[in-house]
């Protein structure tokens, strides 16, 4: 289906404004379904509060190189916000002295972000695990990203890429024309180096999205086609595949509507509600900051722009670790993407 | 105006046919259930199996139903179409080797 390849905001789109989006989101009654907030209640999580904190994700800005038609961020070329050093040293010193194990770097595509490599090293030096996702084309768009690979090896980054279908038709289909051939490219370049190799502790994982109006299927069974895929036709090695469902947030929440989706697909995320799912949702152990330094429960209440609740510091310049764990996760009909059959997270099912 | 026989919304209402007969419909769905989990055959391979079979019967509810289940599952266009092409293949085989009983037939009945 033919939908603009430019974001929202640079169409002047409704959807652009996250309370449109809301809007629309928080009307379960035409579509005919319980509110997440109910389902919450049923199985005693509501308020959702946070257990502790390990991860930290920075969206270091919406600027990327792809359009990609599902994107939650609404990222693109055209789109400028991008966090600047001075807010990257306040995410430095909020690590610093917290409990965070685990720093995930996410954008657009971080590294189109100047000071990424400094971030990425500074990072290191606290001794953090460093997550990046990385879009793959990126390492082939411009001969000045042609080493990230080696960047990534010598901090020991852990690259988690989006591939959504081991052929062309389907990841061109979201992603954008010839985005499978150069991400195919840019796997090779990975592995070349040692990524997704068996014993060089160099971790290359994969994204896979479903590609339109449906949930992911199990998992390991798309582990082990991709792995077979991939090997058989480029030679191709990772890790693990980390199947992840749209949420209907920006530009997946247009396609949805545009598409005559949106309701079936919400009634089908409603539907396949787990509580075992529900329990582990990531935004219980994960917080999301973005590129002006505002602090989320998650990468997808930052687009929908639903900063923290209550009377917790809403930006990095306030930060305390002790105060955030005692808030209450704002949640909407979009949390039912992470709650769906096995779960869906930023590190694929959480219910095995 | 005339309602057509076949609705999509029909097939949202597949399970109320337990409703007039409790015992045999869950027994059914059970054994759905079961045929369709992962064994000697994985669950993507069944779902290309009943693709090709939802085409021979022609379910208009199981064709929506399993093309979407193959997709979901991994599969691409061409297996999928591969599969319909195995099931048209037999149907019309199956046609085709009752030719032998027509020349049969018309061999016992010759001069
Ligand atoms: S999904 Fe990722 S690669 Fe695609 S436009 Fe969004 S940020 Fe860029
Ligand atoms: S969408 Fe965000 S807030 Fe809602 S359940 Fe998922 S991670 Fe939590």
């Amino acid at each position: 289906m033919a939908l603009a390849t430019k974001s929202l905001a640079s169409r002047q789109s409704d959807l652009s404004n996250p309370k449109e989006q809301i809007k629309i989101l928080s009307d379960n009654e035409s579509v005919g379904v319980k509110s997440f907030t109910e389902k919450l209640q049923q199985i005693d999580l509501f308020p959702l509060k946070p257990t502790q904190l390990d991860i930290f994700q920075v969206n270091v800005g919406k600027m990327c190189n792809q359009v990609c038609k599902h994107c939650h961020v609404d990222a693109g070329p055209d789109r400028k916000e991008i966090m600047t050093k001075k807010t990257m040293q306040l995410c430095l010193d909020a690590i610093k002295n917290s409990t965070v194990h685990t720093v995930d770097l996410t954008g657009g595509a971080p590294e189109m972000n100047p000071d990424f490599r400094w971030f990425v090293e500074e990072i290191s030096k606290l001794g953090r695990k460093i997550i990046v996702r990385c879009n793959l084309t990126i390492i082939v768009a411009n001969p000045k990203y042609n080493d990230l690979p080696e960047f990534f090896k010598k901090h020991n980054v852990e690259v988690v890429s989006s591939l959504p279908y081991f052929s062309a038709k389907r990841t061109d289909s979201q992603r954008g024309e010839g985005v499978f051939e150069k991400s195919i490219k840019a796997l090779k370049m990975l592995n070349e180096v040692g990524y997704g190799k068996e014993d060089s502790g160099l971790i290359l994982n994969l994204v896979y999205n479903p590609t339109g109006a449906f949930l992911p299927a199990s998992q390991e069974g798309l582990e082990r086609e991709f792995k077979k895929k991939l090997r058989e036709g480029w030679g191709i090695e990772f890790n693990s595949l980390f199947a992840i469902t749209n949420i209907p947030v920006s530009r997946f929440l247009e396609y949805l509507i545009v598409s005559d989706n949106y309701e079936d697909y919400l009634t089908e995320l409603v539907n396949a509600f787990n509580p075992t799912a529900a329990l582990g949702v990531m935004c219980r152990n994960t917080i999301s900051v973005s590129w002006d330094g505002y602090l989320y429960d998650c990468d997808f209440n930052q687009m929908l722009d639903l900063k923290f609740s209550g009377s917790t510091p809403q930006h990095l310049k306030d930060f305390n670790d002790k105060k955030l764990v005692e808030r209450n996760i704002i949640i909407n009909q979009h949390c039912f993407g992470c709650t769906a059959g096995a779960g869906s997270s930023c590190g694929g099912e959480v219910a095995k | 105006m005339s309602k057509p026989y076949y609705v999509d919304e029909d097939l949202k209402k597949f399970g109320e046919i337990t409703e007039w007969q409790k015992e045999l419909g869950e027994k059914y769905f059970d054994y759905y259930a079961s045929v369709f989990k992962e064994g000697a055959l994985t669950e993507r391979e069944k779902a290309l199996i009943a693709l090709a079979v939802s085409h021979v019967v022609h379910c208009p509810y199981c064709i929506d139903a399993y093309s979407k289940d193959c997709v979901q599952k991994g599969c691409d266009e061409e297996q999928m179409m591969e599969a319909i092409h195995v099931g048209a293949a037999i149907q019309s085989g199956a046609t085709l080797v009752h030719g032998v009983q027509m020349m049969n037939k018309v061999k016992d009945i010759s001069m």
